[in-house]
This record gives C-alpha cells, structure tokens and sequence, in this order.
C-alpha cells in the first residue's frame, strides 16, 4: 500500500508567512528574537524583514496525495531534515506540495517496522525553491495489522 | 555580534536548560504548529496509544534547539538541519540544548547538536550546517 504510493505528489497549496503565526510559533519554541518578531529591527537587520525560525515549515498545508492513506494514530516521528536556500521572509506566499519519496520495511525491536520518508517543498510564486523538508515516519507492526498492510 | 564565527573546531556554543517541560508548552506548541496529535496533551490518549504519560512533540525540541544559532542570524543562516529523535520529553523533564563545532570553512560552519535530558540521554541527535555570509568576514 505504501510501496505503490512510492512517487505520489499532491498538488501545490499556496501558504503565507503569516506575522501573527510566526509570532505565535516563536513564543511557542521560546525563542522570541526580534528577528522574528519586530518590524522595526528587522529593518536593521540584511533581510530588511522579519524571518520565520527553521522549524516553522510545520505550520504549512502541504496538500492532501491522494493515493496515501495514513492512519490516524500509532505514527512514530523518527527523523527530520530541512534544507534551505535562504529562510522565510515574514509576509511572503510559499507554494507548498509534498510527496511520498520511499518506503522500506525493517525488522526492529517492536516488530517489523515501516519506514515511509515523505518530502515537502516551498517555493516562490516563480517557482524558485526555497526550502525541502523531509520526514522519516515509522508504522509499527500493529498499526500495519490493523491497516492488513 | 559574531561569536559563532570566532568559535573554533571543538568548542561549544553557550549551552541553554529549559524550564521543565509543563503542559502549557505543549499545549502552545499544539495550537502555534497545528499538530493537535492528542498523544502530547491529553493523558487517556497517551495511555491508549501505550505510552507511560503525554510525551512532547519531537518538533517542540528541535525548534527549541534551534534557537541557539538564532543570535548569529547576521552572520549566516541555518541551511541544513538534520534531526533523529532518539527519545521520549516528559513533563517535568529538564531539556539541555548544545552545538558543539565540528568543522569549519569559508563558506559553512558545521555542529553536532543535541538535546540531553536530565539523566544525560539524548532525546534528539543531528546535525547543523550554517552557511555563513561572505561580506561578513572580518566584521565585528
């Protein structure tokens, strides 16, 4: 079920770096650097522009594939990765899509686990990249029964 | 200002402890990422999903460790940020944020970074690569 969403893409959704959400999220993580938060100093600063902190990417629609069908509950975040060609400017609009890049089995101490690594990109409106994040998330064997997987 | 550019291979960035973890951090991480996932704020959810109490969001952690290079924002950015969750954040929990420089060139400054809980085990593990701006060399 996995294996054959291997390629799968959803279509882009259009995401704004929204102030009050970067706000939000700074505070969250307990980091509000004027960076983020002050238009006043950000126009101090090379950006001219307040930044969204790294992990900030989490907040975006990413869009739905439709050809994967994950269940609700029973998931295990292993892994992230983010690479980005320059950060996320405060008011900018980011095309966000993502899609399934593989999906591998391995047997492991709670069972024979799966492994489905999903990739997430942000682009301009001109279509110039500007980060990819990667998920590694681990289905474990009760999960994949309750599924019949 | 530019402290990380002056830091060597084998030196650590200023170490940051957290508070202990307590449920409101959840709860606002679980409202600012959208991330409502139950497991992190609501205890009979946890149980069901069998884990011993709510755990922290492993997103919550790796922004936080984030934050350590947010004081060198002039000086370059975080291009890469790779991350492996080693293990569970429990409230009450006291998290110790560090980067410790690993290698070092003109464009990059590379640090293993991890997140230590209270009885020393990592709970999150990885690598950050921070490009650093050109025209920043030299400066103060």
């Amino acid at each position: 079920m996995f294996k054959e969403a291997i390629g799968k893409r959803s279509s882009g959704v259009k995401n704004v770096v929204e102030r009050g959400a970067v706000k939000k999220f700074a505070e969250s993580i307990g980091d509000l650097h004027p960076i983020f938060v002050d238009e006043e100093f950000a126009k101090t600063t090379r950006y001219k522009k307040n930044i969204a902190p790294p992990t900030f990417p989490r907040v975006f629609d990413y869009g739905v594939i439709d050809e994967l069908d994950l269940p609700a509950k029973g998931l295990i975040h292993g892994e992230q990765k983010y690479h980005y060609k320059r950060p996320l400017l405060v008011g900018e609009e980011i095309i966000c899509y993502q899609e399934v890049e593989e999906y591998y089995e391995k047997q492991g101490k709670l069972g024979n686990m799966g492994f489905l690594v999903l990739k997430q990109y942000g682009e301009t409106l001109s279509e110039e990249l500007i980060f990819t994040a990667e998920q590694v998330v681990i289905i474990n064997e009760t999960v994949r029964k309750v599924m019949s997987i | 200002m530019s402290r990380l550019l002056r830091c060597h291979v084998g030196e650590e960035l200023p170490i940051v402890t957290l508070p202990p973890v307590s449920r409101l951090d959840l709860i606002k991480y679980a409202g600012a990422s959208g991330d409502y996932n139950p497991i992190h704020t609501v205890d009979d959810e946890a149980k069901k999903a069998a884990l011993p109490a709510i755990i922290a969001h492993g997103m919550w952690t790796m922004g936080n460790l984030a934050k350590l290079f947010t004081p060198y924002h002039e000086e370059g950015f975080i291009q890469d940020y790779q991350i492996r969750f080693r293990g569970m954040v429990f409230l009450g929990d006291i998290i110790t944020l560090k980067a410790r420089l690993t290698e070092e060139n003109v464009q990059y400054s590379t640090f293993k970074v991890n997140a230590v809980n209270q009885n020393g085990v990592d709970v999150i593990k990885g690598i950050v690569t921070f490009a650093k701006y050109k025209d920043n060399e030299g400066s103060s």
